[in-house]
């Protein structure tokens, strides 16, 4: 499996777990999360400074060193088109002119499902202004289509509604993106435990992008782990092929040389 | 000689012809941030050579968790 890859935007990766950096107790616990699950593509969201807090507080891009991951500006919280090409303009001037950008559009904040009409919006402006853009958006494949063929470098349909830990509710949607997809679908959003995520990887999808699976578990360190594999046992029974399924029973022992 | 603005939001008095290493000096923030004025990004490149004007509205953001 060492030789297993996927590529977004011409950069190989060999970790198909993607995580969040919020909801957090500390820095600390972000760091051993982050760490424990090996991932090797981090989001971060862009806010305001606190004007007067002390400068020798830790950063969140010291423990998340943009030298050893790839940093995944995301434009959370944006209701409308202007305020996440804003925000995707200000990550790339933070990051000295990264260009890799989660876009997400949110069209209320109860469910936060992403308002695709704006998300194709601000896709558009954001891949002519050169970036490259993963897109979290709705299970819908002809809209997951729709945002390939626009240029987006990675599309990323959701399980269930962010934060809810529901898995995957549309199994049948994901599988026919992925079929359908010429580049890297990453389930993001709605995953809750590891068997989830294993889902997700079982259905063919390039990889799951994560945070409150593992921010809000027990133990968010021990769960980053489970992630972990979980990912890697998907994957694993994604390329060997599953078995079919049966109404009725095969015996697994043969019948010949019985002596009863 | 001093002039009124506003960053992340809140009202500040600062010297006249300031410029924005200035000001980022004065409020003591520093490291990894971004900043626009009046919705223009301001590149780190430029920083000494922006003055800030009356009224003008700053917003300086760095990167927290999120997922």
């Amino acid at each position: 499996m060492t030789n297993d890859h996927f590529e977004i935007a011409g950069v190989k990766y060999s970790s198909r777990l993607l995580v969040g950096t919020g909801k957090y107790t500390d820095l600390d616990q972000t760091r051993e999360a982050t760490e424990a699950s090996a991932a090797e593509i981090v989001t971060v969201s862009i806010r305001r400074t606190n004007i007067g807090q002390d400068p020798d507080q830790p950063n969140l891009l010291d423990v998340i060193n943009p030298e050893k991951y790839t940093i995944l500006p995301n434009t959370a919280g944006c209701y409308d088109v202007q305020s996440a090409v804003r925000t995707c303009q200000l990550a790339r001037e933070l990051l000295n002119g990264r260009k890799l950008v989660k876009l997400e559009v949110l069209g209320d904040d109860k469910t936060l499902f992403p308002a695709m009409p704006e998300t194709l919006e601000a896709a558009e402006i954001l891949i002519k202004d050169n970036f490259d853009v993963m897109v979290y958006c709705s299970d819908d494949p002809i809209l997951a289509k729709r945002l390939e063929e626009m240029g987006c470098v990675a599309v990323m349909p959701l399980a269930a509604p962010i934060g809810s830990g529901l898995g995957i509710r549309n199994p049948y949607n994901i599988r026919t993106i992925v079929e359908n997809a010429n580049v890297p679908i990453l389930v993001d959003a709605g995953v809750g435990t590891a068997s989830d995520a294993a889902i997700a990887m079982e259905l063919g999808c390039d990889g799951v992008l994560m945070n409150t699976a593992i921010a809000e578990a027990n133990d968010p360190v021990l769960m980053a782990s489970a992630m972990r594999k979980g990912i890697e046992a998907g994957r694993e029974a994604f390329l060997a092929g599953r078995m079919p399924r049966r109404q009725f029973a095969s015996a697994s022992s043969p019948l010949d040389g019985r002596f009863f | 000689m001093s002039i009124e603005i506003t960053v992340n939001g809140n009202p500040h008095t600062i010297p006249k012809n300031s410029s924005l290493t200035e000001l980022l000096e004065l409020l003591g923030v520093e490291g990894r941030l971004a900043v626009d004025i009046n919705g223009e990004i301001i590149p780190k490149s430029t920083h000494s050579d922006q003055l800030i004007a009356d009224s003008d509205r700053i917003e300086i953001v760095h990167a927290i968790g999120g997922g």
